[in-house]
């Protein structure tokens, strides 16, 4: 085979890979720039997973279990945020709960699916342009999601560096205290700012089950929630830096799939070990200078505000 | 209309009823739940919380599950107590199952006494050394060691699917994933004949005895208790952060490979590709609704096992699915945390305020 009939087929998967660590890191930078900490990220992506499954299969609508996949992540992080915000609970505990209780949660609910299979969603088509040998495939032939989260990407940067909102936000992370004083709604803006990262959450968990593998399987976001978490370390709560980590992190997760055609004979569990190392490799590399986590955290991350203290 | 107020001093007697609300809000939920799926609420409630636990065997059953959890939990309670966030305990139990396993397998032609005391040697080493790479990440390289443990838990997964899928699976085995079964010296021995509890339980009630003198009664758990509360205090005090961040990990990796070869020598009796169905995880909220005290943990893992055993026993007679066990745990965590507000809050009905009037003369 020629090298090409190899590398498109791998580069095209690397942005499937890519895509829900996107959606789902976005969403977490925006509730971790506000001060939040939300660890059920992995938890928000198994409920939305079953939730856009379950209704894309009842309805037939893949548009409807998107949107149902949405509205799931955000419920849950309702339960998150009236727990960590309103009754003032730990927000490492209550995130790890959250966790625990979306992988419950969704394997409960998504009994029923096993075996069963919808149709993933439609890859575009663009005229002209997905007919360019070598680039086509390589950049015009992806489902909406794909280029939704690159576009999702860049209105959070602007969102956040450029606007009003983005700059309450951001001081609500730094010092809550100062934010309340001036008179901004503390808690008000991240309630917002966490059912924005369930939605997210959400909406990179039906991923899965709508695109990658078009079938429910229980737990099967298999630490991408987690993996999206450090993500936004890695990215020093910068949006660009969560696109490339996405990519590179996409690229080391489908390398198990087509390792064979690449000539390596290494065992497959050891392939599928490669994301998780990786996860661990470079959140030491970022890690490493204290002060690079030092400047780019916000200060508030993880402590709990009421607004009469 | 009621107001929140901060109490002057944490209240004592929340902090032990907490965790009984979240219980018993839990089985409320419970039995809503049952009625919402058709079941007689009342009957099913029998049937999930009461029925496995009422003959002997079943609280054997009920010890045997409890055990890992006992032990799991009680190495993440000393670690949390310094705030030191060990979740990886999956992965820990796991690597000590295939370090007990190999000993086990590899002196497969032995029989002699010293084999077992061998394999849970080697299982708490083997927890320990995974439990070690978050530690040592962290004291080093300043990494979070939430995001490492768990990412190791993946990999200790994985690690176990290939040695059952490749070196370690039974020649004899038709091709099953699985290794050999156990010579009957690498298993834990019966504490009873005719129930599946065997001596792990007794190590795990030592073990907690033991991590409650070391909570209560060192100054090394002392240490660890005040880092966790007030660090600023306890840097002040030059206790050294690195030195708990090294005693969490290492003490609860131990206790989480002594899980897995509990496990492997216990009730599975041989490698198989999953040991645990999440007892890891599990213990995270055994720790929690155990108020991180050694005596609430044993407590607490009782709980946790009664959900497990009581969700197999809903799915065989009720057709509940027994997944019911994860939601039911992820829900008393929800509930315990909830009803934790009340230990540094209380309702205050708000009155209408007095104010002093100021009098002339």
């Amino acid at each position: 085979m020629s090298p090409e009939h190899l590398l498109i087929p791998f580069l095209a998967s690397t942005a499937g890979a890519a895509t829900p660590l996107i959606l789902a890191a976005m969403g977490e930078l925006v509730t971790e720039r506000s001060g939040v900490l939300n660890l059920g990220v992995e938890g928000m992506m198994l409920v939305g997973a079953v939730a856009g499954f379950a209704v894309t299969l009842s309805t037939g609508h893949s548009s409807l279990g998107l949107l149902a996949a949405m509205l799931a992540g955000m419920a849950t992080a309702l339960i998150f945020a009236f727990l960590v915000l309103t009754l003032q609970a730990n927000q490492v505990a209550t995130g790890l709960a959250l966790t625990l209780f979306g992988v419950g949660l969704s394997a409960f609910a998504g009994r029923g699916y096993a075996g069963q299979t919808i149709q993933p969603l439609p890859h575009l088509s663009f005229p002209l342009l997905s007919d360019i040998p070598f680039l086509g495939p390589l950049l015009f032939r992806f489902d909406a999601l794909v280029y939704l989260a690159l576009l999702l990407a860049l209105a959070v940067s602007w969102m956040l560096n450029r606007t009003r909102l983005g700059l309450i936000i951001r001081a609500i992370g730094e010092s809550p205290q100062s934010a309340h004083a001036i008179g901004y709604p503390v808690i008000a803006l991240r309630y917002c700012s966490v059912l924005f990262g369930g939605a997210l959450a959400g909406l990179a968990g039906a991923y899965l089950p709508m695109v990658l593998t078009p079938m429910w399987v229980e737990g099967m976001t298999a630490g991408r929630g987690w993996i999206a978490l450090a993500l936004v370390v890695f990215a020093t709560w910068k949006p660009r830096g969560v696109v490339l980590g996405a990519y590179l992190f996409g690229g080391v997760t489908v390398l198990q799939f087509h390792a064979q055609g690449f000539g390596l004979e290494i065992p497959s569990e050891f392939l599928s070990m490669l994301p998780y190392l990786a996860t661990i490799f470079v959140l030491v590399l970022i890690s490493r200078n204290p002060q690079t986590i030092l400047l780019n955290k916000p200060m508030s991350l993880g402590q709990s505000f009421r607004a009469d203290q | 209309m009621l107001r929140l107020e901060a109490r002057p001093a944490p209240s004592r007697a929340m902090m032990f009823a907490s965790p009984l609300i979240a219980a018993a809000a839990m089985l409320l939920t419970g039995s809503l739940l049952f009625s919402f799926l058709g079941q007689e609420p009342l009957h099913a409630f029998y049937v999930y919380f009461i029925k496995p636990a009422s003959t002997a065997y079943g609280v054997g059953e009920l010890l045997l599950k409890a055990t890992p959890l006992i032990l799991c939990g009680v190495g993440l309670a000393l670690g949390f107590r310094a705030s030191v966030w060990n979740i990886g305990a999956d992965g820990q139990l796991t690597i000590g199952a295939i370090a007990g396993g190999c000993v086990a397998l590899y002196f497969r032609e032995v029989d002699a006494a010293w084999v077992l005391p061998l394999m849970l040697v080697a299982g708490a080493l083997g927890g320990m050394a995974w439990a070690a790479i978050p530690a040592l990440l962290r004291t080093r390289y300043n990494t979070n060691e939430i995001l490492v443990s768990l990412m190791l838990v993946y990999v200790a997964y994985l690690l176990l699917s290939y040695l059952v899928h490749g070196p370690l699976r039974d020649p004899h085995g038709f091709n099953f994933p699985q290794s050999r079964m156990f010579q009957e010296a690498a298993l834990l021995p019966l504490l009873v004949e005719g129930l599946r509890t065997n001596v792990a339980f007794i190590l795990s009630l030592v073990l907690t005895a033991g991590a409650w003198f070391f909570c209560s009664r060192s100054f090394i758990g002392y240490r660890m208790q005040v880092s966790g509360m007030a660090p600023a205090a306890a840097a002040y005090a030059g206790f050294s952060e690195k030195r708990n961040v090294w005693l969490a990990f290492l003490i609860s990796g131990a206790t989480a490979g002594l899980a897995g070869v509990g496990e492997v020598a216990g009730p599975i009796g041989q490698l198989q590709p999953s040991v645990s169905p999440g007892y890891g995880f599990a213990a995270i909220i055994v720790a929690y609704v155990g108020r991180l005290h050694p005596l609430g943990v044993l407590l607490a893992s009782l709980l946790m096992s009664l959900l497990y055993i009581g969700g197999e026993s809903a799915q065989m007679e009720l057709q509940i699915p027994s997944a019911i066990t994860g939601l039911f745990q992820g829900l008393l965590l929800f509930y315990l945390l909830a009803a934790d507000l009340f230990i540094h809050y209380r309702f205050k009905p708000a009155m209408p305020v007095l104010h002093a009037v100021p009098t002339t003369d």
